[in-house]
C-alpha cells in the first residue's frame, strides 16, 4: 500500500449514506427507500460484519460504497481522505476501486465463463497498473497460492466450468486481491456454497485479514456465520441501521428488539424448539416503497411507543463503542439497562 | 407408519447404464414423529424423498427395496392408485414451493381444484375446510381469494404447506422448505408446522443441509453422504455424540451463535462422483480417521450402537453387535 | 454458442452450403469464367448454346460469365456492407447499450428515428439525391446509403441483449478490476453474445444483397458494374422478355434468391442455437 494509514484514521469511513430510487412508469412512480442514513467505519485489519435479512439494504451497501450505484446522499472516505465525489471522474473511480475490492455471491456467476483464471484474475493487475507486463503471470500464480489454489500453474489454464463452486470463489477472492485493497467488501461470499465448503472461504478471509492486514466488511443474513468471522456486528433492517457493537456483546446480549428476534430465530441446536420465546415472530419486512415514519421496526416491535412512530430514534451509547437506535436505552445505563 | 426398506434408486434408461443415486437407505417415520434427513448437495436426499412418495419419474427408478406406508407397498401401486394416496395420506412439499403455485390462477380455485380431485366434492364444504387449514397455518383468510404475486414469500410457503395438509395427510415431506426465505420467517412457519402437527398428528419427513436447524425441531435424524445413509439416531444424541466423521464434521461447519469463538475447520475435498465411486467407505478420501487399508477397501458395517444409534463406520467395527 | 449445434442443424449446414458454393463461384471468377463479362463481341441475343451456356444479352456480352463476375461483385458488396452495418451496430447498439446514460438514450432516439423512417423509399431518396438517376452512382455511395438505413433495427436488438448482459455479475466484476468501457464491451459483452451478433450478420447481409439488388435494379447503382443487380436492369432496360431472353432476366434473379435465402437459413438457424428461448426441440 502506498502510504500506511495512521492507527487511528479508519480505513473506511462512511457517512449518512443513503440510496433513493424510483421504479415503475409514468403516471406510477415509487420511491424505493434502499438506503436510509447508514453511517460505519472500519478500522484496519477489522472484520465488520453487516447482518440483515433480504430487502435490509445490505446488498445495496456494498453497491454504494463501490459506486456500482451512485449514492443519493452521504459521504464515502477511504484512508481519511477527500470524500469520493458524488459524480467522479473516471481517474477518481479507479483510484477509489484500487482501495476498495468486493467478493460477489454467487459463485457460478461472478466469473466470465469464456475466459481463463489467469485472464481473470490478471485484469486487475493489468488494468490498475500494479505489475509490469512481464511479471504478470508470476504476480497471478502468486495470488492463486495465496487462496489455497494449487498447484497454481494448473489453475491458470482452466476456465470456470472446470472449477468447484469453492474454488471459483477462491478465483473472486484472488481477483479482488489482484489490487491490492485495503478493505474487502464480501456480499454473502458463502450462501451459495455447500455447508462444508463454507468454513474454508470464512477461514481464507480470516487468514487474509491477518496476513495481508485487510479490512473486510463481512454481509451476511447468517447470524452464527458472522459471530465467527466479525469483531464488531453491525445489524441492518429495512435500510436503517439499529445495532453496532462488540460481536460477543451484540451476539450475548443483544439490545434492539429486532436484534433480539434475530437472535431467536437463528437455528440453535443448544435451543429447545417450541420453548417460549420472548415474542411471537410477527408480520414481514416493510415494503421500502412505503416506509412508516420513523422507526421501521414499529409495526413489529413488541415495545414500541407513540414517539417510535414519529421520528427515527437517535443513536445511544450502550457499551464500549455499542450502540443502538431504540428509545428503550434513554435511560442512563444501570446495570440491567433495559426493559422487559 | 411410513418405513423405507432397504431401498435404492438410480437413474438410467433401461439398457443404459444406471448412476445408483440412493443406495441401500432403509428409515421409518411413526405417527406424530420428526425425522429429519441431512446432507449436502447430491447426498440423494431430494432423489429418496421423490422415491419414498411415489413421484420419481423417468429415467428415474426404483432399483430395489421398498417404501411401505400402513403396510402397503407403495413401489407396487399403479399410477392411479399413488395418484390417490397424494394429498390425503402423504404430501410433499418441496422447496421454493411458492414458484409451485400457479401465478394465474386465484388460490382458491388451486385448492378447490386438488380437493375436488380427491373427492371433496362440495366447493362450499372445501372452502370451509380450506379456509381452517389457513386459520391453522396463520394466514389471514382474505387472502384465500387472492393470486400468488399478492402474497410475500413466507405467506405462500404457508400457502403450499396449508395445500399439503388441507386434507389430512399422515406423513408430511418437506424438502428443503424455508430454505430460501429470511430466518424470522422461517422460524414461525417452523412453528405454525409444530402446531399444526401437534393438532392433527401426522408424522414429518424433513430434508435440509441444516443441520443446526435439525437438531432443535427433528426427534431422528439421519445423515446422508454420497447417497446413503452413514448415521441414524435421537436428534440430541446425535448431537451430544456424533459417531460418524462425517457427522462430527458437519457439524463443526456450522459455527456456534455465543460463546468461545474457536477455529473451525471445513472438509476437505468435495463429494464423490456418484458415477465413480471409490471402493469401501465413500467417505475414506475426506476423512480424518480413515483407517488405511480398510476403509478404502471394505465396505463399511452398518453397526446398531446403544438405543437405537446407528453408525456405519469402521471405526465402530469390533466394538458392538453388528446389524443383519 | 454450441458450435456442434451448428454443424448438425440442417439448415445451417443447408445455408452454409449454398453461400459457401456462392464464395467460391466469386473466389475462382477469373479462373472459371469463361469470357470477359464485358466482352461485347458475341453474337447478339443468343439463347442457350454450347458456346455460351446461358445465352448472350442484348448488348452481345455472354450472361454466363456476367454471371459469374456478377456473383463476384454482389457476394463481396453484400457481405461487406452487412458488416459495415454490423459495426455501426456495435457502436450504437452494444456499447451505447452497456454505456448507458446520456449516450444510451441520445444513441437510442437516433436508432428510433432510423427506425420509424421506412426503409425502401429511404433508400430510393438518398440514393437518387446523392447520386443522381440514370445509373452514374458509385459504388462506395451505395454501400454508404444501404448501411444507413440497415442499421437501425438489428441495433435494437443487440442493444437489449447488451444491457442484459450488463447487470450479470461477471460484468460487474470487470468494472470493479478497473476495465474501462471499450475494454469490457469487446471482451466481456461481444464474447458472450456472439451468437446472436453472427445471426445478425446474416440477416445485416441478406438485407444489404436485397437493397443493393433492388437499387441497382432501378438504376440507381453504378450500372457500368457487373453484378445481379445491374444484369437485371439492363435485361429489363433492353426488354429481354420480349426478346424470349428468359436466362437473362432469370439467372441473376435466382442468384439473388438463393444467396438470400441461405442468409436467411442461416440467420434462424444460429439465433434459434444462440437463442434457447427459440429452439423447437
Amino acid at each position: 500500500m502506498a502510504s500506511a494509514p495512521s492507527v487511528e484514521s479508519p480505513v473506511l469511513e462512511v457517512h449518512g449514506l443513503t440510496k433513493h430510487y424510483t421504479v415503475g412508469r409514468l403516471g406510477r412512480r415509487k420511491v424505493v427507500h434502499a438506503l436510509s442514513d447508514i453511517s460505519l467505519s472500519v478500522k484496519k485489519g477489522e472484520v465488520l460484519g453487516l447482518v440483515g435479512e433480504s430487502g435490509s439494504g445490505k446488498t445495496t451497501f456494498i453497491r454504494t460504497v463501490l459506486m456500482l450505484d451512485r449514492p443519493t446522499a452521504g459521504t464515502i472516505q477511504v484512508h481519511g481522505q477527500e470524500p469520493v465525489p458524488m459524480r467522479p471522474s473516471l481517474r477518481r473511480l479507479r483510484e477509489h476501486r484500487r482501495r476498495v475490492q468486493m467478493i460477489f455471491q454467487d459463485p457460478y456467476s461472478s466469473l466470465d465463463p469464456l475466459h481463463t483464471v489467469r485472464y481473470s484474475v490478471g485484469r486487475p493487475l493489468r488494468a490498475f497498473g500494479i505489475v509490469p507486463r512481464h511479471e504478470q503471470k508470476a504476480a497471478v500464480e502468486e495470488l492463486l497460492i495465496q487462496v489455497g489454489l494449487v498447484p497454481a500453474g494448473d489453475f491458470l489454464r482452466r476456465y470456470p466450468y472446470q472449477l468447484s463452486g469453492g474454488q471459483r470463489q477462491r478465483v473472486g477472492v484472488a481477483r479482488a486481491l489482484a489490487a491490492r485493497p485495503s478493505v474487502l467488501l464480501a456480499d454473502e461470499p458463502t450462501s451459495m456454497l455447500d455447508v462444508s465448503i463454507r468454513l474454508s472461504i470464512m477461514n481464507l478471509l480470516l487468514e487474509l485479514r491477518s496476513s495481508e492486514s485487510l479490512s473486510l466488511v463481512f454481509v451476511t443474513h447468517d447470524l452464527a456465520g458472522a459471530y465467527y468471522m466479525s469483531d464488531r456486528i453491525a445489524i441492518m433492517y429495512a435500510g436503517h441501521l439499529l445495532e453496532v457493537g462488540p460481536a460477543a456483546e451484540v451476539m450475548g446480549d443483544p439490545r434492539h428488539p429486532y436484534t433480539q428476534l434475530l437472535r431467536e430465530a437463528a437455528p440453535d441446536p443448544e435451543g429447545d424448539f417450541g420453548r417460549d420465546t420472548r415474542f411471537e415472530a410477527q408480520g414481514d419486512p416493510p415494503d421500502l416503497t412505503s416506509l412508516p415514519g420513523g422507526c421501521p421496526f414499529v409495526p413489529r416491535c413488541p415495545f414500541a411507543r407513540s414517539e417510535c412512530e414519529t421520528a427515527l430514534p437517535d443513536w445511544r451509547e450502550v457499551g464500549a463503542e455499542h450502540r443502538v437506535r431504540c428509545v428503550l436505552y434513554d435511560e442512563p445505563l444501570t446495570s440491567g439497562g433495559r426493559d422487559a | 407408519m411410513l418405513e423405507i426398506d432397504r431401498l435404492s434408486v438410480g437413474y438410467g434408461w433401461t439398457g443404459r447404464p444406471v448412476v445408483t443415486i440412493v443406495r441401500d437407505v432403509s428409515l421409518t417415520v411413526g405417527t406424530g414423529e420428526v425425522v429429519g434427513i441431512a446432507g449436502e448437495s447430491g447426498c440423494g436426499k431430494t432423489t429418496l424423498a421423490l422415491a419414498a412418495t411415489g413421484l420419481l419419474d423417468p429415467p428415474g427408478r426404483i432399483l430395489s427395496g421398498s417404501v411401505r406406508y400402513q403396510g402397503t407397498d407403495l413401489t407396487s401401486l399403479s399410477p392411479q392408485e399413488l395418484r390417490e394416496l397424494r394429498l390425503t395420506e402423504i404430501s410433499m412439499v418441496f422447496q421454493a414451493s411458492m414458484n409451485v403455485l400457479n401465478p394465474v390462477m386465484r388460490i382458491r380455485n388451486q385448492f378447490l381444484d386438488a380437493m375436488a380431485a380427491h373427492g371433496v366434492e362440495s366447493s362450499a364444504e372445501a372452502r370451509k375446510r380450506a379456509e381452517e387449514t389457513f386459520d391453522l397455518v396463520k394466514i389471514p383468510r382474505q387472502f384465500f381469494d387472492a393470486y400468488p404475486h399478492q402474497l410475500s414469500g413466507g405467506m405462500r410457503q404457508r400457502a403450499v404447506i396449508a395445500l399439503a395438509v388441507v386434507l389430512r395427510p399422515k406423513v408430511l415431506v418437506l424438502d428443503e422448505p424455508t430454505t430460501a426465505l429470511d430466518v424470522v420467517v422461517q422460524r414461525s412457519i417452523l412453528q405454525s408446522l409444530n402446531d399444526l402437527r401437534r393438532e392433527l398428528d401426522f408424522g414429518i419427513v424433513f430434508i435440509t443441509h441444516d443441520l443446526s436447524l435439525l437438531v432443535e425441531i427433528a426427534d431422528r435424524i439421519a445423515i446422508m453422504y454420497a447417497g446413503a445413509v452413514v448415521e441414524d439416531a435421537a436428534a440430541k444424541d446425535l448431537y451430544q455424540r456424533p459417531r460418524h466423521p462425517y457427522t462430527s464434521a458437519l457439524m463443526e461447519a456450522f459455527p456456534p451463535l455465543g460463546g468461545e469463538r474457536k477455529r473451525l475447520e471445513g472438509i476437505s475435498g468435495q463429494p464423490p462422483d456418484l458415477r465413480h465411486l471409490p471402493t469401501g467407505c465413500s467417505f475414506a478420501p475426506r476423512c480424518p480417521r480413515a483407517i488405511a487399508g480398510t476403509c478404502d477397501t471394505i465396505d463399511p458395517p452398518a453397526i446398531r450402537q446403544d438405543g437405537g444409534h446407528l453408525v456405519v463406520c469402521h471405526l465402530y467395527g469390533e466394538q458392538e453387535a453388528r446389524v443383519g | 454458442m454450441n458450435v456442434r449445434a451448428v454443424l448438425s442443424n440442417p439448415r445451417a449446414i443447408l445455408g452454409a452450403t449454398i453461400i459457401g458454393f456462392f464464395i467460391v463461384i466469386a473466389l475462382l471468377a477469373p479462373v472459371i469464367s469463361p469470357y470477359s463479362p464485358n466482352d461485347i463481341n458475341f453474337p447478339i441475343g443468343l439463347g442457350p448454346t454450347w458456346k455460351h451456356w446461358l445465352g448472350t444479352t442484348a448488348g452481345g456480352q455472354d450472361i454466363l460469365s456476367q454471371l459469374i463476375w456478377g456473383t463476384r461483385a454482389s457476394v463481396s458488396v453484400g457481405l461487406l456492407t452487412g458488416a459495415l452495418i454490423c459495426l455501426v451496430q456495435l457502436v450504437t447498439g452494444i456499447f451505447a447499450g452497456y454505456a448507458g446514460g446520456l449516450t444510451d438514450t441520445a444513441s437510442a432516439m437516433v436508432t428510433n428515428v432510423f427506425l420509424v423512417l421506412p426503409a425502401l423509399p429511404l433508400l430510393i431518396v438518398l440514393s437518387a439525391y446523392l447520386q443522381g438517376s440514370g445509373g452514374s452512382g458509385s459504388t462506395p455511395v451505395l454501400i454508404g446509403v444501404i448501411t444507413i438505413t440497415g442499421w437501425a433495427w438489428g441495433a435494437r436488438v443487440l442493444r437489449s441483449q447488451a444491457i442484459a448482459l450488463r447487470d450479470r455479475p461477471f460484468v460487474e466484476a470487470a468494472r470493479i478490476s478497473g476495465e474501462g468501457r471499450w475494454h469490457i464491451v469487446l471482451s466481456h459483452i461481444v464474447p458472450n453474445m456472439l451468437g446472436i451478433m453472427v445471426a445478425n450478420f446474416f440477416g445485416a447481409a441478406l438485407f444489404a444483397v436485397l437493397a443493393e439488388a433492388g437499387l441497382e435494379f432501378i438504376g440507381l447503382g453504378n450500372i457500368n458494374t457487373v453484378t445481379w443487380g445491374t444484369m437485371l436492369y439492363w435485361a429489363q432496360n433492353d426488354e429481354a422478355t420480349l426478346m424470349g431472353l428468359w436466362s437473362w432476366l432469370l439467372m441473376p434473379g435466382l442468384c439473388i434468391l438463393l444467396f438470400g435465402t441461405a442468409l436467411g437459413l442461416l440467420n434462424f438457424a444460429i439465433d434459434e442455437i444462440a437463442n434457447p428461448n427459440l429452439r423447437r426441440d
